[in-house]
């Protein structure tokens, strides 16, 4: 296997929360969105991470970014730590890494035209890029994401939800990133525009070599679209395997749990496949349960799990699970496949 | 007699842009104890489908058409009437709980206020009831925390909140405009679950607004979709999904990754959804269509059939089979 692009080493994000109504001498409670995060992402590969709302998957991708504050661990990227990089080199490093967001709309400034969004970092990281080769850059690039090049002097609010993403992949594109990190990038979408996106960023990740991080809470929508999976919980990785691995063969009681939730259009086999909902709610990120933090939802949690935090371990080649028990199938079989 | 008939509504506003036609002509009936899902893309008019049948229309705008709830138009009903069928008869969930829910209200409050209105009971008898509603949709310690406001509950506990107010008084039909689509799966998973329980122990009909085909095949007996305020197909659930027979239908069925299945690339419908206030001639799906005729452009096609009922122009043999 080849160097990795990306390492994420035991990485930690605590955020101080001060409590309502404080004196200024209460002390602050922290909540640990991420608590010792380590994947890699290889040159080329896509890189899905799936949970739940708080599950800091989101935060993660922000801490590659340098926007959240990183309180332990380390982002190698290309062998080099970004986090303990001079400012100067961080900026140079920045281009390679880019981010698409969430909200296509809300991503992008309502006062500045479609080509001007896009060639923004462009003319940020190359400012004595003559401005013919700017544009040219733009259209050339408009046109690879779908857009008429026509529309470049247009303003976001004139574009659909679908053709805003679209923009916002165009302007990740315009440094010539080798990693994309794409944060829900079509969970605002219709369904039959988000096929549409889908397919641009798969084809475009062929394309260009890109690797990229694709994080989203649909995991039909990650399954698609991943070579590896990352599933997550409450800042705690709880799985990791190939996307065919993954959901074939899921091990971790959160995974099975969260396999068996996702509904398939298929009302023969929605209606008559065994179903393990999982009971509860995601507990406080501010108080987490000790040991293993599934275990206030786990059927098959016992009284170990309260102690140490479940170690990883390798089920099978690039298969780790951080449950000791994922070997009980109290679950039985929710996993079908037509 | 159906529960429910709606007969051609349209439902118009209007805007300092001009008049957008969000529904054209929407007609389906709504049995006793069935789960009837109505699938479409946002701007379908699925939503202000139900608002108008409820008279929850922005002040803008205007049902014309019939809402026949037990052969009673609704949409000509004074507002005294109305009243009395809403939430006593019918009743509505809506997509986010947070903003349903009243924040300055305990949720013991709330709930007795309905029973009060409707049922003339004591505000003590109020609370016992709504408690042990809260108990029916699986709150866990109920009588303790109904005194609690709604900020003090997760996403999903309001949405059983939600859920147990609509039930008080046990309607006949229940509409839920997308129920879920706020929540975590797994979450969705246990309301989904409620949901099936509640129309056994009280045989409620239930209309589920919604666009997760996924959502649908698990719960919904038939099946309405919608696209540009019109409705495409509907049937049995089991029927459209296994012989859907409408382009729009089979496009969207084909553009949802599949977590059962390995697909290669996701057959995604061309264009995007249709601009409501300057909606094509014909068919409002024809720009996109990829079995588009000549005569799309400028008829409207008219649904046909009785129990798998479609408009189309093109006949269901001649579409091609991909």
């Amino acid at each position: 296997m080849s160097d990795p692009i990306l390492s994420v080493r035991d990485l930690r994000v605590t955020f101080d929360i001060k409590p309502s109504g404080a004196w200024p001498w209460t002390p602050h409670k922290s909540l640990q969105a991420v608590g010792g995060m380590s994947f890699d992402v290889q040159p080329g590969e896509c890189l899905g991470v799936v949970g739940e709302s708080g599950s800091g998957k989101s935060t993660i991708a922000r801490a590659i970014c340098g926007l959240a504050p990183v309180t332990g661990g380390d982002v190698l990227f290309e062998g080099e730590s970004l986090l303990s990089m001079s400012p100067e080199a961080r900026r140079h490093h920045r281009r390679y890494v880019q981010m698409v967001f969430q909200d296509p709309l809300a991503a992008l400034n309502p006062r500045m035209t479609v080509g001007e969004i896009i060639a923004e970092p462009l003319i940020t990281h190359e400012p004595k890029l003559p401005k013919a080769e700017v544009r040219k850059r733009v259209q050339d690039l408009m046109e690879r994401v779908g857009l008429l090049p026509n529309l470049v002097n247009r303003y976001p609010h004139e574009f659909s939800g679908g053709q805003c993403q679209r923009i916002g992949i165009a302007r990740a594109l315009i440094l010539k990133p080798k990693l994309l990190i794409c944060d829900e990038p079509v969970s605002a979408l219709d369904v039959s525009v988000q096929a549409q996106v889908v397919n641009l960023l798969k084809e475009l990740q062929k394309d260009l070599g890109l690797s990229m991080i694709f994080i989203a809470h649909d995991l039909s929508v990650v399954k698609h679209i991943s070579d590896r999976i990352a599933v997550m919980y409450l800042g705690r990785m709880m799985e990791v395997a190939g996307a065919e691995a993954l959901t074939s063969n899921p091990r971790h009681p959160y995974t099975r749990g969260l396999i068996s939730s996702v509904p398939v259009p298929d009302p023969v086999l929605e209606k008559s496949r065994p179903r393990a909902v999982i009971s509860g709610e995601l507990p406080s990120p501010l108080d987490p349960p000790s040991g293993c933090v599934f275990r206030t939802r786990c059927p098959i949690t016992r009284e170990a799990c309260a102690g140490e935090r479940p170690a990883v371990a390798q089920v099978a080649d690039g298969h780790l699970v951080s449950c000791p028990y994922h070997q009980d199938n109290a679950f039985g079989d929710v996993v079908q496949t037509a | 007699m159906s529960l429910l008939q709606i007969k051609d509504l349209r439902v118009e506003f209007q805007t300092g842009d001009g008049a957008v036609n969000a529904v054209n002509g929407v007609s389906f009936n709504v049995e006793k104890g069935e789960t009837l899902a109505i699938v479409g893309e946002s701007g379908s008019g699925k939503s202000q489908t139900a608002f108008a049948a409820m008279g929850l229309l922005a002040r803008n705008g205007k049902a014309i058409g019939q809402a026949l709830y037990e052969g009673k138009d609704l949409l000509t009903m004074s507002r005294k009437e109305l009243n009395r069928i809403r939430s006593n008869e019918v009743a509505m969930i809506f997509q986010d709980p947070m903003t349903s829910l009243n924040p300055y209200m305990r949720i013991s409050d709330q709930m007795a206020e309905v029973l009060q209105l409707h049922k003339g009971m004591s505000k003590k008898d109020a609370v016992n009831e709504a408690a042990k509603m809260l108990d029916a949709v699986r709150i866990p310690d109920a009588k303790a925390r109904i005194t609690m406001y709604p900020h003090e509950f997760s996403g999903g506990m309001r949405q059983r909140i939600m859920i147990a107010m609509a039930l008080l008084c046990q309607p006949k039909l229940l509409i839920a405009d997308e129920p879920t689509t706020a929540l975590d799966v797994t979450v969705q998973a246990q309301i989904m679950e409620l949901f099936g329980d509640i129309r056994k122990e009280f045989g409620t009909a239930v209309i589920l607004i919604t666009h997760d085909l996924g959502v649908v095949a698990g719960f919904c007996d038939r099946t309405l979709v919608l696209y540009g305020g019109q409705v495409m197909e509907e049937a049995e659930t089991e029927a459209l999904f296994a012989r859907p027979s409408h382009p729009y239908t089979r496009g969207l069925l084909r553009a949802v990754p599949r977590f059962d299945r390995k697909d290669e690339a996701l057959l995604a419908i061309a264009g995007e959804p249709p601009d409501m206030s300057r909606l094509p001639e014909g068919c409002p799906f024809a720009p996109r269509c990829a079995e588009v005729r000549d005569i799309c452009q400028t008829a409207k096609p008219v649904i046909a059939g009785e129990a798998h009922r479609r408009a189309c122009h093109v006949p269901t043999e001649e579409l091609s089979h991909v």
